[in-house]
């Protein structure tokens, strides 16, 4: 039955199932305006919140005045932290086992730290009324830098004071939050002791910011007659964000409702929970009104999420040939005034032990130490998985400095020290069992696409004409092999705040063969309306355009942790394919009812149970709905529904080969983008549109980190970089078209195949652009120079080389 | 709070009078007294144009004018470019060409493609990389909205030549 004639085609293509490019049926709202992100809602009576923020990155907060606020027409109500006290409300748990502050409680640990929250008649009067409040603030030192900060008297947490144990071990100093060791030490140091060649090398992960287009907010409602609270927001985990607030706020569960509308983008900074969201379910309940709270840009950049800043130093050892025997890696970590990371649990520096690579390393060993810091909190995955953004960025560098080392072709260095395809599963030594690959295959099919070859030797011509001075650009060949890894996670060993990392769906069919599907996720621009009815369709049968998909509503979707970390398509995909089998195998009873035969005696085919060897003898699913509906069959029960929770056995594992040719002007430093090749191989393809754009959105984003974007402090602890202005994103005058590519290995433990792929552009993107940088002036001597590679530090660096004398 | 005035402003074909304070910016006035949500705030300093508006024939960044700039004004927003039954030729190409993700930067994009497009209707690829170099998009990299206007351009010069 499984060939494939013109009509059979033909009736899987009406299903636009599983790899159909087929068109967003998100699109209909959005290009008419017509669609409702937190701050389109609008509740009757409702009011707006704003915040006091402290302009001192370290301070006491001596007294708040209010009076002026509060005599102000419109305002109703001023809220500190001594107004929150009472309800225990003042400070929040982190996801990362610490606690925050939601208003200053005696001093303030970061500039635009919340002091006191307004609530008024509408933003206006809210933005008068902040004007109005007067704060005595009392300068404290300002510490910025973790290694500093690890040896100052100066103690960031007092409220900590006296805590030798932390959240993930043994705390060394005031303002040490966790060590965290992987692999082993003794093992690597023995290793790097007798090795042939070793390098060493540090470098500065930059702090950056995912900034969304749409900022964070929400409306809370509380319903003081029925005691329900409702509370919209820019949520990209709505079920966790419901028990943290039931946990927080004493109200229980099933009396909350959390909603997330349409979300203007999240890329990580809308997983946490921030003073925002819990002002205005305060505010909601003081007043008795719906209150909104949306933040401004400068308060998006300035306040909430951060992501990176790390501090990593790399030995790497290897034979005079270039096989790599042994990886050491250092990380010190700024996470700011809280630790506010958003990682699994047992991973506080999330899944930095990603970082071997796509490389057969024997032996590793890796250790993370997390420091306070007069920053603002955050760390969470700017559109990667848990810091492997991080991971991948030191280990490429890595193999680049190894490279000039043994004076090797960087793309050789690797390909030589590729996992080979046999062996996978794959178990590194930094822990994870890498579930499938063929490394080989996608970087030879790169090297090729481009004429590696030819490209080093234009590189080799154009540095010849440098020197000759016929030019005054440099080639910067910028290469990357990166392997994620997504899809968090095996409930034995991923939670958020004690809650498994499963993920869910629920599917109703109608009776006339249309269906619902509900899941615990949410989509921020992904498509997840599109290509989760794509699943189902190819799992049950029926078109696609049959299949509405819902999200973000807790009263309606089944328990989910959301959407980041690329855990959509390999977790809640799977459970998408799991609950459809459900309802393939009670259609399969249905079917072989209404045809009286054995349920053994038919098959699925495409869109109907067929009688085996009597394909016209059929029942199409559209028949098989109704008839769960208006048939009494025996043994079964009517209606036609199905639901899965979806506990992955394993992460899934993305690669990609990524190439990028750059050229830079030495005297403006301005790097121009001539090619850039991205091969991804993200298993099954659901939809390969939506999986392009994905791949240009990310590797834009790449661009930008690499290139540019940055959230820097000066030493009094203010935010350099605070609003459009100074914050690099780039336009559609600066980036560059993409060629993209792919192979496909799929997932051998996943139903579908299918490994997820909307980070692994940013994770691979932003080394290859780096690696492009530095590739350039590698003929004159460069080995390792910081991110943001801006036009500024490039010529910098154009500069330190001689190369404008 | 400053006194209200009497706003006059003929938003997508039609007359709409309110009463606002004059500091209020044209994209609250539109949004909250007009029930007018596809113009996005992302920014508030007229970087990243998810707001903006055609006014008086012009591409507007409605974050950056006060309502009493725009009073007397004709005002289009991207409700007044199409209509469920009879898109506009941009609206059905970015859908065509995926030329957008979570759709907050979409309204402003294509608003204002629309008006580049009236300013050149055969534009270069380049032309239209520096012509919506004001309008931040976070998701896409752009690649497939420059497709998108191309795409649209297309069509419509081919609909006028028909039509010729």
């Amino acid at each position: 039955m499984n060939d494939m004639t013109p009509e059979r085609d033909e009736r899987a293509a009406n299903l636009k199932g599983l790899g159909c490019s087929r068109k967003r049926v998100e699109d209909a709202r959005f290009t008419q305006g017509k669609g409702n992100y937190v701050d389109d809602i609008k509740l009757p009576g409702m009011l707006h919140g704003d915040f006091v923020r402290s302009p001192y990155a370290h301070a006491r907060v001596i007294s708040v005045n209010k009076d002026a606020a509060m005599a102000l027409p419109g305002v109703l109500a001023v809220l500190t932290a001594e107004d929150l006290s009472p309800l225990g409300l003042h400070w929040m748990p982190t996801l990362a086992g610490d606690k925050q502050m939601v208003l200053a409680d005696g001093k303030v640990l970061f500039q635009g730290q919340e002091v006191a929250f307004v609530v008024a008649e509408d933003r206006y009067i809210a933005a008068d009324a902040v004007e109005l409040i007067e704060v005595e603030y009392e300068e404290l030192p300002v510490l910025t830098d973790p290694f500093e900060a690890l040896k100052s008297d100066v103690v960031l947490r007092e409220d900590l004071a006296g805590q030798t144990e932390g959240a993930h071990g043994p705390r060394k100093h005031h303002n040490h939050i966790f060590t965290w060791e992987q692999g082993d030490e003794a093992a690597t140091n023995q290793v790097m002791d007798n090795a042939e060649v070793v390098v060493t090398e540090s470098m500065y992960y930059h702090r950056t910011h995912p900034c969304p287009l749409e900022t964070c907010g929400s409306v809370a409602s509380m319903d003081a007659v029925n005691g329900k609270l409702t509370l919209y927001g820019t949520f990209q985990a709505p079920h966790a964000i419901r028990t943290v607030v039931s946990l927080i706020s004493g109200i229980e569960e099933h009396n909350i409702r959390v909603v997330s509308p349409d979300i203007g983008g999240g890329f990580g900074n809308k997983v946490g929970a921030y003073a925002g969201y819990v002002c205005s379910v305060v505010a909601s309940i003081v007043t008795g009104r719906p209150v909104k709270w949306v933040e401004d840009r400068m308060e998006n950049l300035m306040t909430t999420a951060f992501a990176r800043d790390y501090w990593m130093t790399g030995k790497i050892s290897a034979t005079k040939e270039g096989k790599i025997t042994g990886l050491h890696c250092q990380v010190t970590a700024d996470h700011g005034g809280f630790d506010a990371c958003a990682d699994p649990t047992k991973f506080p520096a999330g899944f930095m032990n990603i970082c071997t690579g796509s490389y057969d390393i024997p032996v590793a060993y890796l250790a993370v130490d997390g420091v306070y810091t007069n920053k603002a909190p955050g760390g969470v995955s700017y559109r990667c998985s848990f810091r492997v953004t991080e991971a991948v960025y030191f280990i490429e560098r890595m193999i680049e400095v190894l490279a000039i080392e043994l004076d090797m072709d960087a793309a050789d260095l690797r390909r030589i020290n590729f996992i080979k395809k046999e062996q996978f599963p794959y178990q590194s030594a930094l822990g994870w069992e890498y579930d499938s690959g063929d490394y080989h295959r996608a970087w030879d099919k790169v090297m090729e696409a481009v004429d590696y070859e030819g490209l080093r030797k234009e590189q080799a011509e154009r540095v010849e004409a440098f020197k000759r001075g016929e030019t005054r650009t440099l080639m910067g060949i910028g290469l990357c092999h990166f392997t994620e890894i997504v899809g968090a996670g095996p409930v034995k060993n991923c939670d958020i705040l004690g809650l498994g990392m499963f993920d869910s769906c629920e599917i109703r069919i109608h009776p006339t063969g249309s269906a619902i599907a509900r899941l615990g996720t949410i989509s921020q621009g992904q498509g997840h309306a599109t290509t989760f009815a794509q699943i189902l369709a190819t799992e049950i049968g029926l078109p696609a355009d049959s299949i509405t998909i819902e999200e973000g509503d807790t009263d309606t979707a089944p328990y989910g942790l959301g959407t980041y970390g690329s855990r959509s398509t390999p977790v809640a995909g799977a459970a998408t394919a799991m609950a459809g089998r459900k309802i393939r195998a009670k259609a399969q009873m249905i079917a072989a009812y209404l045809l009286e035969v054995h349920d053994n005696d038919v098959e699925f085919d495409v869109d109907r149970f067929v009688v085996k060897g009597a394909p016209e003898r059929f029942k199409t699913m559209k028949e098989i709905a109704f008839a769960s509906y208006n048939q009494a069959i025996p043994g079964l029960e009517p209606g036609l529904e199905a639901v899965s929770y979806y506990d992955p056995p394993n992460m899934t594992y993305p690669f990609g080969a990524y190439v990028c040719v750059m050229d830079i002007d030495v005297d403006t430093g301005v790097p121009e983008i001539r090619r850039f090749y991205a091969l991804d191989d993200c298993g099954t393809r659901i939809n390969p549109m939506i999986i392009e754009g994905q791949i240009h959105g990310g590797l834009t984003e790449a661009f930008a980190v690499a290139l540019g974007q940055e959230i820097a402090y000066d030493k009094q602890g203010n935010v350099k970089n605070g609003t459009l202005m100074d914050f690099f994103l780039p336009t559609a005058w600066e980036v560059p078209n993409y060629e993209t590519d792919h192979t496909v290995t799929p997932s051998p433990h996943h139903p579908i195949g299918a490994k997820g792929v909307g980070e692994s552009p940013h994770v691979g993107g932003v080394p290859c652009f780096s690696n492009a940088v530095h590739d350039a002036f590698r003929p004159f001597g460069l080995k390792q120079t910081n991110m943001p590679h801006d036009h500024w530090r490039i010529w910098e660096t154009a500069n330190k080389l001689g190369l404008h004398d | 709070m400053t006194e209200k005035m009497q706003v006059k402003l003929n938003v997508n074909g039609e007359d709409r009078e309110f009463l606002a304070e004059p500091r209020e910016l044209l994209i609250y006035a539109l949004r909250e007294h007009l029930n007018i949500t596809g113009p996005h705030v992302g920014c508030d300093t007229s970087h990243c144009g998810a707001c903006t508006v055609t006014l008086n024939g012009k591409s507007v960044k409605s974050c950056t004018m006060f309502v009493a700039q725009a009073n007397g004004a004709e005002v289009t927003t991207i409700e007044g470019l199409g209509n469920p039954a009879t898109l506009h030729v941009l609206q059905e190409n970015f859908r065509e060409h995926h030329g957008l993700q979570c759709g907050f930067c979409t309204p402003g994009m294509i608003t204002r493609a629309s008006k580049l497009l009236e300013e050149n209707p055969d534009p270069t690829e380049e032309e239209v990389r520096f012509g919506m170099a004001g309008n931040i998009c976070r998701c896409t990299g752009y690649q497939n909205i420059v497709k998108s206007i191309l795409a649209a351009a297309n069509e419509m010069n081919s609909a006028k030549e028909a039509a010729e």
